[in-house]
């Protein structure tokens, strides 16, 4: 009888979370109309997309780089070394540039959301504000979505932009694959519609899905500094799994049927 | 003086983006410069197909000069109607042209060999729409092996006898 009244208990619980999280997001998304809320939005650009910059760039070359040199030792050996480019653009468009950045990002700026909101809330300025007739939904919780939804598929393109020069830069410049049969087996292969736009599609749904958690996961946390610590624990850790597994259903839905 | 260094660096971060977007766009996609040309259509019945795909090329001498936009099957004959567009850039082609499934490389993807024809008096040129008449199929490789197996087989039984 304990057993049953536990899972009725828990699954109550995930039901009305999931059902906070949605009101969260609706209050957070019909927020957006209000003028002054832009410069609010430009200051957590700035601190979600700006402050990523230098991870996102240094692992997006690195990744090309690194790929780049995987690549050429497998294809080598076929005679196939021109097919480095479309090897590397392929890869770095479809999946490696959206997953890696919202891994990246859900550890960047995700976790710091938490903290952030979720120590607003432990030291109630939260409180204070709705005291103020001010909603910290449309204040506090709005300009980070909206902050977090442009960022994330802009340095996703980044990502990938860098990599596939980080690519340029080993297999061209170091490994000597001839820079023409780079970029034109590069131009022949990828489709804009098919590759590019389904790219930022993927990386759009993972910007929605790691900001939604990391803010709510901020906004719902019990304040305390243990609870504001599990919750920044929990939006990296379910952030990631949520970008992995959604990863493989994009994938599937886009290039999985042919 | 803050608020200003903020503006600043996510208008870098927006052109970094835009910059990103529009290496990927047009020097890796290459997309919308290509195929914003005109094109006119040509069609060619083929027996055999082999691996042709839509957006294979079209080449005259190694020089791609369109691309496959559609396969399907005639209803009547049942036999594949290939349609191919051709550039505006180059028109003109002689009727006699004919063309080929042919393979790039030993493994490499197919491609549509157009082998322009003779043109004389009474020979009028290639327009939007007209059938190519002299086509060359695929070589499967398949098909191949099998007849050099079979020719084998046979020769040898005649050296039997």
């Amino acid at each position: 009888m304990n057993f049953f009244q536990q899972v009725g208990a828990n699954t109550l619980a995930r039901l009305t979370s999931i059902g906070r999280a949605a009101l969260m997001l609706f209050g957070a998304i019909f927020a957006m109309p209000s003028l002054k809320n832009i410069p609010l939005t430009i200051r957590q650009v700035y601190v979600v997309g700006v402050q990523s910059l230098l991870i996102i760039v240094v692992s997006g070359l690195f990744i090309g780089m690194v790929m780049a040199l995987q690549g050429y030792t497998i294809l080598v050996g076929y005679g196939a070394e021109g097919s480095l480019g479309p090897m590397v653009a392929l890869s770095l468009l479809r999946e490696l540039g959206p997953v890696v950045t919202a891994l990246l990002f859900a550890g960047r700026a995700g976790s710091a959301l938490t903290a952030e909101i979720g120590l607003m809330k432990a030291t109630e300025q939260l409180s204070s504000l709705e005291m103020m007739a001010v909603d910290p939904l449309r204040r506090v919780v709005a300009p980070r979505f909206w902050a977090g939804l442009f960022s994330m598929p802009a340095l996703a393109m980044i990502f990938s932009a860098v990599g596939i020069l980080g690519g340029h830069l080993v297999g061209v410049d170091w490994l000597g694959v001839d820079s023409g049969s780079y970029w034109s087996l590069m131009q022949s292969t990828v489709e804009l519609q098919k590759d590019v736009i389904n790219g930022v599609l993927k990386s759009l749904v993972f910007a929605l899905v790691v900001t939604w958690i990391a803010i709510f996961k901020g906004y719902d946390s019990v304040p305390t500094s243990e609870g504001i610590s599990k919750a920044t624990t929990e939006t990296v850790v379910f952030s990631s799994l949520a970008v992995l597994g959604l990863d493989f259903v994009l994938t599937a839905l886009m290039f999985g049927i042919e | 003086m803050n608020k200003h260094k903020t503006e600043l660096m996510v208008g870098v971060f927006v052109v970094l983006t835009v910059a990103a977007v529009l290496l990927l766009a047009l020097k890796v996609a290459n997309q919308t410069m290509t195929s914003s040309g005109d094109t006119y259509q040509l069609y060619a019945k083929f027996d055999n197909i082999g691996g042709l795909k839509e957006r294979s090329a079209v080449k005259v001498g190694g020089v791609t000069i369109g691309r496959v936009t559609d396969i399907h099957l005639d209803k009547e004959d049942y036999t594949p109607v290939v349609t191919l567009s051709i550039s505006t850039d180059y028109e003109g082609f002689p009727e006699t042209s004919s063309v080929s499934i042919l393979t790039s490389g030993l493994l490499g993807e197919q491609y549509v060999g157009f082998q322009p024809g003779f043109s004389f008096d009474g020979i009028e040129e290639l327009k939007d729409g007209d059938y190519l008449q002299d086509t060359k199929s695929a070589l499967v490789l398949e098909d191949l092996i099998g007849q050099f197996l079979f020719n084998r087989g046979g020769n040898d039984s005649k050296n039997d006898d």
